[in-house]
């Protein structure tokens, strides 16, 4: 039953990656990941919020009482979420203009609020952090994967650099939201095959 | 009863470490959110629009009241006079509105230069109209009180191919500053002369401090 930090940690990785494995927070992975700037962007924020969460919802488990937890978890994730909020502003203004609302809704992000639920409140504080920082890296990798597919199919370049030179006409479809489910449902099926084997 | 007793201690002191919290951080980065508001929304367009002056037109500003709501003019010094002005009007493009900082001298009444601020029109299709500058530069030079429209509805705008909509966004946005530049146009010498007078004033404290 007792598993290592390591283990916790590399199960965000590939056997718990949330946007693939989970199918969880689908509504940023859709939204963001018009570049791999965006995605990875909201990755980090993502993951910070987890980690800072799942630290203090784990350390507060004993404190919670349980008839309240959800709504002692959402006022810990809100806080972080502001201070993601707020430092973004001062210190990253183009990133936090291109994510917009997404910034303000990891707060009802189901990963966020499912770690803390079905993880953190049940651990102790070295694994919720293992386990919140394997699940944010896993997620940021994700958008990143994803934002770099629609970027270089849909925009022709690859983290603002050009890929094809300007005679490519950028495949406009793959930046609209459709073109966000095709790519997801291609990635889910190509982890899927290699799973397989 | 000792349990609903612990229910609203703890919620109540993790609400208020929150807000504290949330306080003291937003206090500290005030500051710095506002001048990065100016920086990265408008600061590009007005600095491109002002190209070569010898001033931070960021920070020489003024507003003016226009009905119910307040613009804020940016200033451009060349050769120490503070003689061109910039601010923003919007237009209705295909995601929203088009922010368009446009330039203008108030001696000829001419364009200097026109800037997309903000805008969501489609990545790559739209956007354009910020990330050419050959789209924009067409502008430039045009008298300020003039209606403006895309070449499809019998005007002179040579609209970006494939976003007629954006195009025509940025054109009625021109229109419309131009409605407001006739509008407040005496309040606009007038601050401006308010502030060759100050500028001269203050230029030995500048030098000083």
């Amino acid at each position: 039953m007792a598993k290592s930090i390591t283990q916790e940690f590399v199960k965000g990785l590939w056997d718990e990656i949330p946007p693939f494995r989970l199918v969880l927070g689908l509504c940023p992975t859709l939204a963001v990941t018009k570049t791999i700037q965006d995605g990875i962007g909201m990755g980090v924020a993502t993951t910070f919020v987890l980690v800072c969460s799942n630290i203090l919802v784990s350390a507060l488990r004993n404190v919670i009482p349980s008839k309240v937890r959800i709504a002692a978890f959402i006022i810990i994730i809100a806080t972080f979420v502001t201070v993601v909020e707020l430092l973004m502003q001062a210190f990253t203004y183009p990133l936090f203009l291109s994510l917009g609302i997404f910034i303000p809704l990891i707060v009802v992000n189901c990963i966020v609020l499912g770690r803390a639920e079905a993880f953190a409140s049940k651990n102790g504080v070295a694994l919720s952090l293992a386990d919140g920082l394997g699940i944010g890296v896993g997620f940021t990798l994700a958008l990143g994967a994803l934002g770099a597919v629609r970027e270089v199919f849909g925009s022709g370049t690859f983290w603002g650099a050009s890929v094809f030179g300007p005679s490519f006409q950028p495949f406009s479809f793959m930046i609209e939201a459709p073109g966000a489910f095709v790519c997801l449902g291609l990635m889910l099926c190509i982890m899927n095959l290699m799973g397989k084997k | 009863m000792r349990e609903l007793i612990k229910m609203v201690v703890v919620l109540t002191v993790l609400s208020a470490f929150s807000g504290g919290l949330l306080a003291s951080l937003r206090d500290g980065t005030k500051d710095r959110i506002e001048y990065q508001q100016l920086k990265f929304v408008k600061g590009p367009a007005i600095l491109d629009i002002f190209k070569g002056a010898t001033n931070n037109p960021i920070v020489d500003r003024f507003k003016i009241k226009d009905g119910d709501v307040e613009r804020s003019f940016f200033i451009g010094k060349f050769e120490g006079k503070p003689d061109e002005v910039a601010f923003e009007s919007y237009g209705k493009g295909f995601g929203g509105d088009i922010g368009l900082m446009v330039g203008v001298n108030p001696s000829t009444d001419k364009i200097v230069g026109v800037g997309v601020t903000t805008m969501s029109e489609t990545p790559g299709v739209g956007s354009r109209a910020k990330t050419d500058p050959d789209f924009v530069a067409q502008f430039a030079g045009k008298p300020m009180i003039e209606t403006f429209k895309v070449k499809a509805d019998g005007g002179q705008v040579d609209a970006l191919s494939g976003a007629t909509v954006t195009s025509r966004g940025v054109s009625a946005g021109l229109t419309d500053a131009g409605s407001i530049y006739k509008r407040l146009k005496p309040k606009i010498t007038e601050k401006l002369k308010e502030f060759s007078k100050k500028a001269v004033k203050t230029k030995q404290g500048e030098q000083n401090g």
